[in-house]
């Protein structure tokens, strides 16, 4: 599904991502750790099509398509969505009108009849079950003045609507409390299927526990320095990152 | 504000006679000698015969009447005053503790004990502009009438038309001037008198300035004092820039700053109105090149029937430049103020932060304030933010400290002064910050009489006329 | 608010102006031109009373005394006041018992427009008072008003049935001294609307007027006049259009307001004239004065305004709050694209104690466009306790257009509080980006963006309007990034 190969990426001159390579195929779930300020914020901005990075070399596809050279609006059409490490505020803005133009947006993007105001509102009271969000955070704006834990499962809620392929939840349970973790790795796991997959990038194993991985990659220093199976991320939290720094150097 | 008698002009009719004055007395004017002076003051005639004087239709002068201030009886008296004088003889700085390197200007000419003109040890020049002019043509040529608005404002124009002496600093680069340097402007006259001082401050690279600016005056007489000032930050220069004032009820005093900043530099500008009759605070700021910060700061205390009208204009004229203007203003009695702020963004001048706020406390119902903080923004990666507000004390402030038992007089006078304080706290000069606490606490209290008032007391409490001294 | 949102994401795929079609309904126009004759034309044509005569000539020997104002930020070349025909009505006489009997053309026309002219919308509750080249086409619901007292009437028809109520108010919040538009509408505006609320009655409907320009060369000069009588109640839309045309078109209107005392009276406006193109080729000169005076104790007037057309903008909806307790309110969202300018604002002038004003101002500027908000604040030595809010908020779309703030503020008395904030920004990246990676594209994002921004101000609309002016803004927003 994802392939990228040997990808360096810099912001201001500076090179973050130093040959990274990756492979998801459907049905997985990825998790990437590592310490902060490694460059996992940008992996996810760079898949996503953030365009305040410059790509120096390698390649990233997406479904056999160059996912680089696709607009940020045409990737989420395709499937891709990116869970906020900071969910971004747009006053007056409702939930509802925002997540309505999104879904109609990607239906006509696959040829589908618009949603009717009615038909939505339904789409949305099942994904709200779905992912066991009962507060009204759809009438009001978008991520306007919700609480850290709100916007996380607000985002999660996004993601259930829009069913993406691939989906990338960036620190999504860095602030949580332990009921907002378990919503969010709810949301995770109902939404798993066999064709659709899932990165999750975290610093911590907590959310681990919720979410089995299928594998675990640590990132470091701009590069994949080791994957593993789940029991890599018990590993890592038991002898922590200065552990991957000492072996890597 | 000052009367308006039997002596006033309609503005034409002043600028008719400063016209006719110019043509006929022309050669007589000191400081002529020089061609570069001659030819600048030709070209502000041309100017200042096209512009029209200040009156109450322009929207720059629409709350401040600027008629009292033009008279048919201005002594006004071509001849070199050039004096050497010890000044300490007429007064004393009232600011304790402060060193300086203090110049003075009577009368609009430049008083001194041994030189006009001194050089400092690491080159920095301070002195009458007069002298200037004769000594370093080179740097008056470069730099004298660069940033004043001349083809713009008759005021401005009228001045460099007839300008004849003023300060004079010129700070070497990579020199930082150790003590600030403070010059103190004092009128002294018995009959009304037009005074057109001309300042000229230039701060090399990487130099460092501080500069106190007082006006003062020694008589209740009649005087309207036209001051031009020209400062040019270079890049990396730092301007620590005060002026403060205290005129008698009869004065009327219009200073207009130019100030141009070059890339990296700073300028704290902050103006301090205590007392005067009719005054008038223009602050220009020009910045040309980027990372340039610029502090904006007034304050200003009002009673009676005094008028003030602080006109502070920030040009941003290239990108990732911050300015910050903060004007605060109690106004008592009848006393009327004006405070119109402008931001300019241009075109290009990107990462621009400009911020702008005033606010006014009116104490009676015959006290009056019109604000006007203007934003004009041609660049759209800005943050930029204006406030005006006017009001009183905050009530439940008020509720709070009379529930701990702080009479309402007193609860009062303390909001008040930290209301003020906001201000006077961004002095840097630890002497002139506490010396004008002093004087704004004592002031909201009532307790000053108008000669207590001033920040620079006189040896004597008579004024004397500097005639009484030369002879 | 569902259904709303149906309609604006419906409608949002619109691009173009989709009011610039002509119609071709013959006009009986007056002459080019300007002079006293014309006046007495247009005086004539409308068989108006004999003071009107006197009012119109003693405007138009004034205006001629006065000058063009040039203090707004805005510019423009000088406009030939005898190139232009200051009065055309469509020729078939408009006097209309029921619908049947209107042109159909004139019918289609207001269609288009997406007007509630016929029956079946009339049942939305709105009366409709149509404006075209300055002659007012039809006025429905007409009968329904009348049992409650309610006047609601072309500006002609109240001067032929009710002379003494027009004559008692007009021109007494709006001289015709007041400026040199105001000036010129009172010389020769030809007509507009009139609305009288009787004491105690709150209108039950909204009472709505549209305007369009229609003839070449022609200026619309119409009128409004609203008198609301003690505890009354109305509220009123006001929504303009006007076709392509390559030459600029004058609309200097004037409309006032007075409230007595407890009335209350909402005035609603979108203005949708043609901007002009691309290149600022053509479009209206929106030169009005709107004045409301809140004249008895605890009157209250809001003025929302949503401007999106025009190729010049110079309006300053103003409120005299006169009485104590009075409250004055305006709230506006004013875009810019292309070559528009817009110069707009709010005067309150506060002279009774206790009175309270609200100002909300959103202005957007894409293009090469400039956008200036203009407002006073003035509270007398007599308006004790009084307060003022304003927020002024501007939004830079691109880096060629201009956002402008002129607020003044002028406090006369040591009660009263006025508090005036303003932020200039533009939409963040950070937002937009959001926007994309939900498969929201750029225009619809910058679309979503700008009404969230606005949405204080178009919640202030009634619901039929705020679906209009929704659409209004995104589709005037349309072609301004790339």
């Amino acid at each position: 599904m994802l392939s990228i190969k040997n990808l360096k990426v810099s912001i201001e001159d500076k090179l973050i991502l130093k040959g990274l390579n990756l492979e998801v195929k459907e049905g997985e779930i990825h998790a990437i750790m590592g310490p902060n300020g490694t460059g996992k914020s940008t992996l996810a901005w760079v898949i996503a099509g953030r365009n305040d990075f410059t790509v120096e070399q390698g390649e990233v596809t997406y479904m056999g398509k160059n996912l680089l050279d696709i607009p940020p609006e045409a990737r989420s059409k395709e499937g891709i969505f990116l869970g906020f490490q900071y969910p971004v505020e747009i006053p007056g803005v409702s939930m509802t009108n925002f997540m309505r133009t999104a879904i109609n947006e990607k239906r006509k993007h696959l040829d589908l009849k618009p949603l009717s105001g009615a038909e939505f509102l339904k789409l949305m009271e099942e994904k709200k079950k779905l992912v066991k969000i009962q507060s009204k955070l759809t009438d009001r704006s978008v991520n306007e003045g919700f609480s850290g834990g709100e916007k996380k499962k607000n985002e999660i809620f996004q993601m259930a609507l829009l069913e993406p392929k691939l989906a990338i939840l960036d620190e999504t349970d860095s602030g949580l409390d332990i009921d907002a973790l378990k919503v969010v790795a709810n949301g995770v796991n109902m939404l798993r299927r066999k064709d659709n997959a899932t990165i999750i990038i975290t610093h911590y194993q907590r959310l681990l526990d919720y979410i089995i991985p299928d594998f675990v990659h640590v990132l470091f220093d701009g590069m994949i320095v080791k994957s593993g199976g789940k029991e890599l991320a018990f590993e890592l939290e038991e002898k922590g990152y200065e552990w991957i720094k000492n072996k890597s150097e | 504000m000052i009367a308006n008698n039997n002596s006033s002009l309609k503005p034409h009719a002043f600028k008719k006679a400063m016209i006719a004055l110019f043509e006929n007395k022309h050669d007589q004017i000191p400081g002529n000698s020089s061609d570069i002076i001659d030819k600048l003051r030709q070209i502000a005639f041309e100017h200042f015969k096209q512009l029209e004087l200040p009156s109450k239709t322009m929207e720059s002068w629409r709350f401040t009447n600027p008629e009292p201030l033009f008279r048919d009886d201005y002594i006004i008296d071509f001849e070199s005053k050039f004096q050497k004088i010890d000044v300490s003889k007429i007064f004393t700085c009232d600011v304790y503790d402060l060193d300086t390197y203090c110049v003075t200007l009577i009368n609009g000419w430049f008083a001194y004990k041994n030189s006009p003109l001194s050089c400092l040890k690491d080159g920095t020049i301070i002195g009458s502009l007069y002298k200037a002019m004769e000594i370093y043509p080179d740097i008056i040529e470069k730099y004298l009438g660069s940033v004043a608005k001349i083809s713009e404002q008759s005021l401005i124009s009228l001045n460099t038309v007839f300008m004849q002496d003023g300060l004079f600093i010129y700070v070497p680069d990579n020199v930082k001037v150790e003590k600030p340097v403070q010059v103190i402007n004092i009128v002294d006259s018995d009959k009304p008198v037009f005074l057109q001082p001309r300042n000229l401050i230039i701060a090399g690279k990487n130099s460092k300035l501080t500069l106190v600016h007082c006006d003062h005056s020694l008589t209740h007489n009649i005087s309207f004092t036209n001051t031009v000032s020209e400062v040019i930050l270079h890049k990396n220069a730092f301007i620590d820039h005060y002026k403060v004032q205290n005129k008698g009820r009869n004065s009327a005093l219009v200073t207009s700053m130019f100030f141009r900043q070059e890339q990296n530099s700073t300028l704290n500008n902050n103006v301090m109105t205590l007392n005067g009759g009719l005054t008038r605070n223009q602050v220009d700021l020009s910045i040309k090149g980027e990372n340039c910060t610029a502090e904006l700061n007034g304050l200003y205390l009002m009673d009676k029937y005094q008028h003030i009208d602080n006109s502070v204009f920030a040009d941003h004229a290239a990108p990732n430049s911050r300015s910050n203007q903060l004007y605060k203003g109690i106004l008592d009695d009848q006393a009327s103020g004006v405070f119109s702020g402008k931001v300019l963004v241009r075109r290009g001048s990107q990462n621009t932060m400009a911020f702008q706020n005033n606010k006014n406390i009116l104490l009676t119902d015959e006290a009056k304030i019109n604000t006007q903080p203007f934003l004009e923004i041609y660049a759209d990666d800005v943050k930029c933010s204006h406030g005006a507000t006017v009001g009183q004390l905050d009530p439940n402030a008020m509720f709070y400290m009379r529930s701990r038992g702080i009479c309402e007089r007193t609860a009062r006078q303390l909001l008040m002064y930290a209301f003020a304080s906001e201000v006077v706290k961004k002095i840097s000069i630890e002497p002139l910050k506490d010396n004008i606490n002093k004087l704004v606490e004592k002031r909201l209290k009532g307790e000053l009489s108008i000669c207590d008032q001033c920040i620079l007391n006189c040896s004597s409490k008579e004024p004397r006329f500097v005639q009484n001294i030369l002879d | 608010m569902q259904n709303n949102n149906n309609k604006l994401i419906d409608k949002f795929t619109r691009d173009e102006y989709k009011y610039g079609f002509y119609t071709d309904i013959q006009t009986d126009t007056a002459s080019k031109g300007l002079s006293e004759d014309t006046v007495r034309f247009i005086w004539a044509k409308k068989k108006e009373p004999d003071f009107m005569l006197d009012f119109r000539l003693k405007a138009f020997r004034h205006w001629q005394k006065m000058k063009e104002p040039t203090w707004a930020h805005i510019k423009y070349n000088p406009i030939d006041y005898q190139d232009m025909i200051y009065y055309a009505a469509p020729r078939k006489k408009p006097q209309y018992e029921n619908l049947d009997q209107v042109d159909p053309e004139l019918l289609e026309t207001f269609n288009k427009l997406g007007i509630p002219l016929e029956e079946q919308k009339q049942l939305a509750g709105i009366a409709v008072d149509a404006v075209m080249d300055s002659v007012s086409i039809t006025t429905t619901y007409k009968k329904k008003l009348a049992e409650k007292g309610i006047i609601f009437s072309s500006f002609s028809e109240a001067l032929q049935n009710h002379p003494e109520l027009v004559r008692e108010h007009i021109a007494s919040v709006v001289p015709y001294t007041d400026n040199f538009f105001a000036a010129l509408n009172s010389a020769v505006f030809s007509d507009g609307s009139f609305v009288y609320i009787p004491k105690g009655v709150k209108c039950p409907i909204e009472l709505s007027t549209y305007f369009r320009i229609n003839a070449a060369n022609t200026g619309q000069f119409e009128r409004t006049l609203i008198v609301a009588g003690e505890d009354s109640y109305v509220s009123y839309l006001e929504g303009c259009t006007a076709p392509m045309r390559s030459e600029n078109q004058l609309h200097a209107a004037v409309v006032e307001i007075i409230a007595q005392k407890n009335a209350e009276v909402k005035y609603s406006t979108v203005q949708n004239w043609w901007p002009g193109d691309k290149k600022g080729k053509g479009g209206v000169f929106n030169f009005v004065t709107k004045r409301g005076i809140c004249k008895g104790d605890n009157a209250k007037i809001s003025w929302t305004q949503v401007e999106t057309g025009s190729a010049i903008t110079w309006k300053y909806p103003s409120l005299i709050l006169k009485g104590n307790n009075t409250t004055g309110e305006f709230f506006s969202v004013a875009v810019t694209n292309n070559m528009q300018q817009a110069d707009t604002g709010t005067k309150m002038i506060h002279l009774g104690k206790n009175s309270r004003s609200t100002i909300i101002s959103k202005g957007i500027s894409a293009g090469n466009s400039n956008n200036s908000y203009r407002g006073l604040v003035k509270m007398s030595k007599e308006a004790a306790n009084s307060r003022n809010f304003s927020q002024c908020d501007s939004l830079l779309l691109g880096n060629r257009s201009g956002a402008h703030t002129f607020p003044y503020i002028d406090v006369q008395n040591k009660s009263s509080v006025a508090e005036h904030e303003a932020t200039t920004s533009k939409i963040s990246e950070d937002q937009l980006f959001y926007c994309l990676q939900r498969g929201i594209d750029m225009e619809n994002a910058i679309g979503l963006i700008v009404n969230g921004y606005a949405k204080d101000v178009l919640n202030k609309l009634p619901m039929e309007f705020a679906v209009e002016a929704q659409n209004l803004l995104s589709v005037s927003l349309e072609g301004s990034v790339g």
